[in-house]
């Protein structure tokens, strides 16, 4: 059991890596990654909205299933994650200052993004129990941040570089992503040897 | 067709091409262009959601009040979304599990809301359908144009996805002996995966960069929240704004230590 939730856990961060490797999220993974301090923000939000997301939808998913009403997931998912992104902001603005100055203001970028919608319909396809959704959502949402950490520090030196005039702006960027998705390739099958 | 009804299905092809122009749903751009199939089937979908929405969108335009358009909007949207992913999964489910999880996920496509919030709610329904319908069609070709240089090159097929269709994939870059050897090998894999997806689309941005440049360049706004359409559903927020907030932030909690520290 335990082993079968470090695997997800480890999948999440490294082989399966949301942005770099399912090329899910990546609005926010080239928009908000020119600093490092704005990059780990939104990497902490996106952890706390995805945790969020998945401790709802799970039940909401078995109400569904229990109803036979399945195929109106996406429109409940979707309507659901957007009204609990509006209601956690309240409540952080409303009893937790501090933690709102930091995380409020990348909350509401949130709501439309793929990748947290997309771990929710993932739980939900691969049958997760609850735990495993957690631990799961847990991962890619690390998996997420630390791809927003390791790509800010690319990106800064972008800025500095030199480039041909056609590639300058969001094609060397891409480019560089790319580069930094192969790197992430090299943890394939990694988290198998060292767990399978 | 008088002549501004033509503009405005052709604009979203080309002047104004989603993917490769306006940088819009750029997910599922690099996700599911690895093979032609799936690119064509995605575009077609995306295509279909786009124009049923924009023409419902519109109809209702008069009718749904101005603060609450957003969840309005994405309720359209999601409802023909799950329209296409019914269909698809009962018709041809080769294709819906094919594309899988990028299905659902256009509900989250900034191309669809961006469209429903820049065009269908000004707009009358033919003209808010023409617009859908060019840029569905401008999302298709930039999603092909990609997966063609990914397939041929990474998988080295042509019309791989099709088997169960009795379609063999014709294959191009690499030949299988009979007995199971492989007899020559041309393929570059890494173009398959992710990483191909994000070195081609910089390409491809590079060079129409570089087309649009000779005609006196498009005005393309830097790649952040600015040049999104949906940036104002961020009610309050934009990325410009996110940086000073921090800022922001950042100064009054060294204030606050200060004032802790003189308390």
């Amino acid at each position: 059991m335990l082993k079968s939730l470090l695997t997800v856990l480890l999948a999440g961060i490294l082989t399966d890596n949301i942005v770099l490797a399912k090329t899910t999220g990546i609005c926010p993974f080239l928009g908000v990654s020119k600093k490092y301090k704005q990059a780990f923000g939104m990497g902490l939000a996106v952890i706390f909205v995805m945790l969020c997301a998945s401790a709802v939808t799970w039940p909401i998913y078995k109400a569904l299933e229990a109803l036979d009403i399945k195929f109106l997931k996406t429109i409940v998912f979707i309507l659901v994650i957007a009204s609990l992104v509006q209601f956690v902001e309240i409540i952080l603005k409303k009893f937790i200052p501090s933690l709102y100055k930091s995380l409020g203001v990348y909350l509401p970028l949130i709501t439309t993004n793929c990748a947290v919608l997309g771990v929710a319909e993932t739980n939900v396809k691969e049958g997760y129990d609850f735990i495993t959704s957690m631990v799961s959502s847990v991962g890619v949402g690390i998996g997420f941040l630390v791809a927003m950490l390791l790509f800010a520090g690319v990106r800064t030196r972008i800025e500095n570089c030199p480039s041909p005039k056609p590639f300058k702006g969001l094609p060397i960027t891409l480019i560089a992503a790319s580069i930094v998705a192969m790197a992430f390739l090299g943890f394939d099958g990694v988290v198998k040897g060292m767990l399978g | 067709m008088n002549k501004s009804k033509l503009s405005i299905f052709l604009r979203g092809i080309i002047a104004e091409n989603p993917v490769l122009i306006l940088v819009l749903g750029t997910c599922p751009a690099i996700a599911v262009s690895t093979s032609i199939v799936s690119a064509i089937s995605m575009g077609l979908a995306a295509t279909v959601v786009l124009l049923g929405s924009n023409v419902v969108i519109s109809l209702l335009r008069k009718i749904i009040p101005d603060t609450v358009r957003i969840p309005c909007y994405i309720v359209v949207i999601a409802a023909f979304v799950t329209l296409v992913e019914m269909l698809l999964h009962a018709f041809v489910e080769p294709i819906y599990n094919l594309l899988g999880i990028w299905l659902p996920l256009i509900v989250v496509n900034c191309i669809v809301l961006g469209r429903a919030e820049m065009f269908a709610r000004k707009n009358n329904p033919l003209d808010s359908a023409l617009d859908g319908l060019g840029m569905g069609i401008g999302f298709l070709v930039a999603l092909l144009s990609m997966a063609i240089f990914r397939e041929i090159l990474g998988e080295g097929t042509i019309l791989k996805g099709l088997e169960s269709f009795n379609v063999q994939p014709i294959n191009l870059l690499f030949k299988i002996a009979e007995d199971g050897t492989m007899v020559y090998d041309f393929r570059i894999p890494i173009l398959a995966k992710a990483p191909g997806g994000f070195l081609v689309f910089g390409i491809l941005i590079a060079v129409m960069n570089k087309i649009t440049a000779k005609k006196g360049g498009v005005k393309r706004k830097s790649f952040s929240c600015d040049g999104c359409p949906s940036a104002h559903l961020c009610t309050k927020t934009s990325c410009s704004e996110i940086t000073e907030l921090a800022t922001d932030a950042e100064e009054s909690s060294t204030e606050n230590k200060e004032v802790d520290e003189n308390a």
